[in-house]
């Protein structure tokens, strides 16, 4: 049949002409400056920071020396923290993916008929970023503070014991983390889920499947990019996070994550090879984990 | 639920009573059809008819605001889209872009756990011609292979029915005739119920056993395409489908066969079989290509219709045939298809002629067309 001779006729697409432009590199220019300036250059001396040793036990002062055991040093010391951090962030992020997928996808799929409610609703995502998130995690400490409201309830309805604290405890921590991040979590899935095409919803449930299954199979992955780029934008910040696990806010001392240990190495013990050894294990862990989460998902070009 | 098994064959589809309202509009109004089983059926009409409409609550997508919708005898009304035996081949294709091509095939086949669904969705290729394509994403192919995979990832199921959603609307025309074709040939070698939609009267009258010719949410007129383009019996379809030639006259006389309408100071004879209405203001017709067009006064026979003298306005040749439109005082235009049987026109522009045809040709359309436009490009 004539059939045959639409089949298997690709296009071929001709090569974009390359062109050495001075252009592209006067537009890339404030962005390389930039990216060297504040990057790289803070990188390298961070590295060789992470490398020095003390000048005498106990002095205080350090120098450049290969110090390699500065890394072992720290992870050995400071294994829990580092376990702790992966696992709260991991915690948070599955948290506020629970939380803003359904969400995102009322915003993004639901309320597409009501654009005002739309625009309300995204302005309720976006509103929190108007007060300083510092604050923010401070009023949570009061609600969640031992004469606060929820504990007062808690106890009330038997639920926490008559000594039972929420501040301090790795669930306050994990609370703050996922509270915090569900903005960055919730607008990338927006993004992917307002331009989720229903007709292919449609189709699903054309060809037998539920809804269970549709939104397995193709809700899901079509909003895939979504999904990872939130939990990037998650995840990342979650692990380094020191501020909502300091005493200062949600933390205590049970509940420490590396970001306090390296904020108190740094500011407080100043112990700066250990600090940047944690810093530079922090960024190593956190690119592997990362590039291999991207690997895995298959959405390899956003990165 | 169908899940399972396969359709050992094409069901009946019945629509009983069928209303839908949309916020602000009213989509189908009192709409009862029977398909038969097996049958070829296309729903024809202009966009914003309710054709669309009709197909999504066919496949669920859309619940009536009255009315029931039976496929095979069995009411089928509340049930959810996945638990109908019915598939539907959509406009935009919606082909899964995160899957290739064969399991897209293969989706319908796995959610109704039936047993080797990869070697069933290769068969469904190969029936489409597509099987070398199968590792393929569905963005790679072009948009005629992307409509033969929409194809088959319906016909694989094997529905009781199999709705078409204008699925040849985006391609070009060769494509499209070859697609056609081909569609007919899977209807007949599967046997399943088709119910098609499309705006494309041509594609609706080749395709199809029955035509329904909707418009603003009601059928104007059922039956074989033959019957539908012959004796049309509204106004809307003798102009949607194909051209007409229409005028509007008082019924002078009857016989008992046949009914005699005043136009433009002649008498026009129309069957009283295939005339709606036979007393009062009638409006009656005759296709383009039954009229002959005389460059001299005819002489009065019974048995023939005449009209003119006029005067030809245009002559368009397209080939096969030449158009002629002929301005008649008191009548308006009257557009004629001659065969090319000689060298050069019939008539020469700015003629006078007059046009003829045999009065079994007439036919008398129950209404009157909307500001006596006789405009038929449809």
């Amino acid at each position: 049949m004539a059939i045959t001779a639409f089949s298997g006729s690709a296009v071929a697409v001709e090569a974009a002409p390359r062109r050495r432009s001075r252009i592209a590199l006067v537009l890339l220019l404030p962005g390389i400056l930039y990216l060297v300036l504040f990057f790289v250059v803070p990188l390298v001396s961070l590295i060789i920071t992470s490398l020095e040793s003390q000048t005498a036990p106990g002095s205080g002062v350090y120098q450049y020396g290969f110090n390699v055991q500065n890394y072992s040093d720290s992870i050995v010391q400071y294994l829990p923290q580092i376990l702790r951090s992966f696992l709260y962030a991991i915690l948070a992020t599955v948290f506020a993916l629970l939380f803003s997928y359904p969400l995102a996808y009322f915003i993004g799929v639901k309320a597409r008929r009501w654009p005002l409610l739309q625009s309300f609703m995204l302005i309720l995502v976006i509103a929190p970023f108007f007060i300083s998130f510092l604050l923010r995690t401070l009023a949570w400490k009061t609600i969640l503070a031992d004469e606060g409201p929820v504990v007062g309830t808690l106890k009330a309805l038997s639920l926490l014991g008559p000594q039972g604290h929420i501040t301090g405890e790795p669930i306050a921590v994990v609370f703050g983390l996922t509270y915090n991040f569900i903005p960055f979590m919730c607008l990338p899935l927006y993004t992917t889920l307002e331009r989720l095409d229903v007709r292919y919803l449609e189709a699903s449930t054309d060809l037998y499947a539920s809804g269970w299954s549709t939104f397995r199979r193709v809700t899901i992955p079509l909003s895939l990019p979504g999904i990872v780029s939130g939990t990037l934008l998650t995840f990342i910040p979650a692990a380094g996070d020191y501020v909502n696990a300091s005493q200062e806010f949600l933390g205590g001392s049970s509940s420490a994550m590396i970001g306090n240990v390296i904020q108190s190495n740094f500011l407080v013990q100043s112990n700066y090879p250990a600090a940047a050894a944690l810093s530079i294990v922090l960024m190593a862990i956190i690119l592997i984990i990362v590039s291999v989460y991207v690997r895995r998902s298959g959405t390899d070009d956003l990165l | 639920m169908a899940g399972g098994f396969f359709a050992e064959s094409g069901a009946d589809l019945e629509l009983k009573d069928i209303h839908k309202r949309f916020p602000g509009f009213t989509a189908i109004e009192d709409l009862s059809l029977t398909i038969p089983a097996g049958s070829f059926f296309a729903l024809l009409g202009p966009s914003g008819c309710g054709k669309t409409t009709t197909l999504r609550l066919v496949a669920g997508l859309e619940e009536p605001t009255s009315g029931q919708v039976l496929i095979g005898g069995k009411d089928v009304t509340s049930t959810k889209p996945f638990q109908r035996p019915v598939n539907t081949v959509f406009q935009s294709y919606a082909l899964f872009p995160h899957m290739t091509v064969l399991e897209n095939v293969a989706f319908g086949l796995k959610r109704r756990k039936i047993t080797d669904p990869i070697g069933k969705a290769h068969e469904a290729l190969r029936l489409v011609e597509l099987d070398h394509l199968a590792t393929r994403k569905p963005q790679q192919l072009s948009g005629g292979q992307q409509q033969r995979v929409a194809l088959a990832r319906a016909v694989v199921n094997r529905p009781a029915l199999l709705l078409l959603d204008e699925p040849l609307g985006a391609l070009d025309l060769k494509l499209r005739r070859q697609m056609q074709l081909e569609l007919k040939t899977i209807q007949n070698e599967v046997g399943l119920t088709f119910v098609h939609v499309t705006h494309d009267q041509e594609e609706a009258m080749t395709m199809a056993d029955t035509v329904a010719v909707m418009n603003k949410g009601r059928i104007e007129q059922l039956g074989s395409p033959e019957d539908l383009y012959e004796l049309p019996k509204t106004a809307f379809v003798a102009n949607f489908l194909g051209q007409s030639n229409l005028f509007t006259g008082e019924v002078a006389s009857s016989t008992s066969t046949s009914i005699s309408v005043e136009v433009g100071g002649r008498k026009v004879v129309v069957p009283k079989a295939r005339a709606q209405v036979h007393e009062g203001t009638v409006t009656i017709g005759v296709r383009p290509e039954k009229l002959t067009l005389l460059a001299a006064e005819p002489t009065a026979e019974s048995g023939t219709n005449i009209i003119g003298p006029g005067r030809v306005v245009d002559v368009s040749f397209s080939g096969v045939s030449t158009q002629y439109v002929v301005e008649v005082p008191g009548v308006g235009a009257v557009v004629v298809f001659a065969q090319n049987m000689s060298f050069g026109p019939v008539v020469q522009l700015g003629a006078q002629a007059w046009a003829t045809w045999t009065v079994d040709h007439g036919f008398g359309l129950s209404d009157h067309p909307e500001a006596l436009t006789t405009d038929a490009d449809a």
